[in-house]
């Protein structure tokens, strides 16, 4: 479903941000990505939403090579991808409730439709009376659960969580983590980011272990060893 | 498009208009600023033309013709150069009606009536006042009247004197066209100037309320909304800040032609500012609305488009 073939990152300082990384995601896997910071985690990620562009070697989502798709058509494939970021990236001007109709109005879905699965979805992550608050008035637990409501409302093939509880603290992260967990188990592929041991240890899923650009690990059922 | 998309790019719009008050605030009162400019200048290039038309109908040219020339004669002249495709208006002083002119502007001074009075006759001649319709053209209808001269009585000219080839009469005309054309040329520049200047800050003011939103708009590109989606909203924008700006300005016009009015009136002649106002108002209406709506949806739209890059 996901493939990454011999991909390298290079910046124009000469800095490595990858390798070449070579791995693929079967669906309805849930892989997790550790590494200490700088290890390229997030660069990996960015690649499968064409926000970055390999130096060498291509991604593949579904056999499409996601750098060659034109920027117009971009969104039919970010669609396709949930994304939740550790700094949540809300809209700040827009409430709970309109954040996630904003992600199913970008799909073009139609409005009865909106009415009734953003309630859903929010209920879905506990939220159901916050629906109407603005982001700085949720907690940082209750902003990344608005973000992961946003990732799944448009029922998509995969969520990438980059480092999704990089800011909450444990309860928060607990709670994150077993929201995921649930999305995984209705069929959707996840892949998780994350340099937190404890959620690892707890998941007993696929690892992939990366250091300075490359991947020194990829264990079916690992766990965070560095 | 369909009328369900439009709908959500219209209400997201007024949406962010009215959540984003300070900075809405603040771009239209940028806004205003420019569109006054813009006013103003259309209303100085009014000012400024009807002065300068007031101006140039003051230049004339006389024809003095010599005591005896028969009436008919001058008579006949006056209608060949009406027939002149340069000439505006040609006036007629007969000998008597010049002779009045004479008495009642030295009515003060008795040496000069008494003087006059000891004469039999009337001295002077009758007069064809020549006003021609664009300054560089008194030069043609004076050589034309030389022709005339020349011509037509073979010797015995009929006119005595004509006050173009005066050499004070005529450096008065040119000095006139001179400082009339460079008036007209500094005015220009000086409205394009101003214009341009007031259009780049506004221009800069709306890149810049964008520019806090730029996140946002790679937020919106990551959740997989169209480049169009994301940027009509901002132009909606842009627009309902250039239609308030200009509602407002016409508005701030009114009171201020109104009091303006009977001074400039007064001043530069001809044009009372404030009914010239409204009874073009259709114009000032397209031209200030007009320029809002389109600098605020212009200005919008490419400073959304460096962010939507990714």
């Amino acid at each position: 479903m996901i493939y990454y073939d011999r991909v390298s990152k290079i910046y124009a300082d000469n800095s490595i941000a990858l390798e070449d990384v070579s791995f693929s995601v079967e669906p309805g896997e849930f892989v997790s990505v550790v590494g200490h910071s700088g290890a390229g985690k997030t660069t990996l990620v960015k690649m499968l939403l064409a926000e970055e562009r390999p130096t060498t070697g291509s991604v593949f989502f579904e056999s499409i090579n996601v750098h060659e798709i034109p920027l117009n058509k971009m969104g039919d494939l970010r669609r396709k991808i949930g994304t939740v970021f550790q700094d949540f990236r809300l809209l700040p001007n827009k409430t709970a409730y309109e954040n996630i109709a904003f992600a199913m109005e970008a799909a073009g879905r139609p409005e009865e439709e909106i009415r009734s699965d953003v309630p859903h979805v929010l209920e879905l992550v506990d939220l159901g009376d916050k629906i109407n608050n603005f982001p700085d008035e949720l907690s940082g637990g209750e902003q990344q659960r608005v973000a992961i409501a946003r990732a799944i409302v448009n029922q998509p093939d995969v969520i990438v969580a980059d480092e999704p509880t990089g800011n909450l603290d444990p309860v928060n992260t607990f709670e994150v983590v077993q929201i995921l967990k649930k999305i995984n188990d209705l069929g959707t592929t996840i892949i998780l980011t994350t340099h937190n041991k404890g959620v690892i240890d707890s998941l007993k899923k696929r690892v992939i272990t990366m250091d300075r650009g490359k991947v020194i690990r990829d264990d079916k059922e690992g766990k965070y060893i560095l | 498009m369909k009328w369900l998309t439009t709908k959500r790019i219209l209400r997201a719009g007024v949406l962010d208009f009215s959540r984003n008050a300070f900075v809405s605030f603040a771009s239209i009162l940028v806004m205003t600023v420019t569109l006054f400019t813009v006013g103003v200048t259309l209303f100085a290039g009014v000012i400024l033309n009807s002065a300068l038309i007031e101006l140039r109908d003051k230049a004339d040219v006389n024809v003095y013709f010599t005591t005896n020339a028969p009436e008919e004669q001058i008579l006949q002249m006056k209608t060949s150069l009406e027939a002149l495709p340069e000439v505006a208006q040609v006036e007629y002083l007969s000998r008597d009606e010049a002779l009045a002119q004479f008495r009642e502007r030295h009515k003060n001074d008795q040496l000069t009536l008494s003087a006059l009075d000891e004469l039999s006759d009337n001295p002077l001649g009758a007069v064809l006042n020549v006003k021609a319709k664009d300054l560089s053209q008194y030069e043609a209808i004076a050589a034309f009247l030389q022709d005339q001269q020349a011509a037509s009585t073979g010797g015995a000219s009929i006119i005595d004197k004509i006050n173009f080839f005066d050499e004070q009469h005529r450096a008065a005309l040119d000095r006139l066209e001179s400082i009339t054309a460079s008036a007209q040329r500094l005015g220009l520049i000086v409205v394009i100037l101003l214009i341009v200047t007031t259009l780049a800050i506004s221009f800069n003011t709306l890149r810049l309320a964008i520019y806090t939103s730029r996140d946002e708009i790679q937020v919106m590109r990551l959740v997989g909304a169209g480049a169009f989606y994301i940027r009509a909203p901002f132009m909606v924008e842009g627009v309902l800040y250039g239609l308030i700006a200009g509602i407002v300005t016409l508005l701030l016009f009114y009171p201020l032609t109104w009091w303006l009015g009977g001074v400039t009136g007064n001043f530069f002649g001809g044009v009372n500012i404030f009914s010239y106002y409204l009874s073009n108002f259709l114009y000032f209406f397209l031209i200030i609305i007009g320029t809002g709506v389109l600098l605020g949806a212009i200005a919008s739209f490419l400073a959304v488009r460096r962010y939507l890059k990714i």
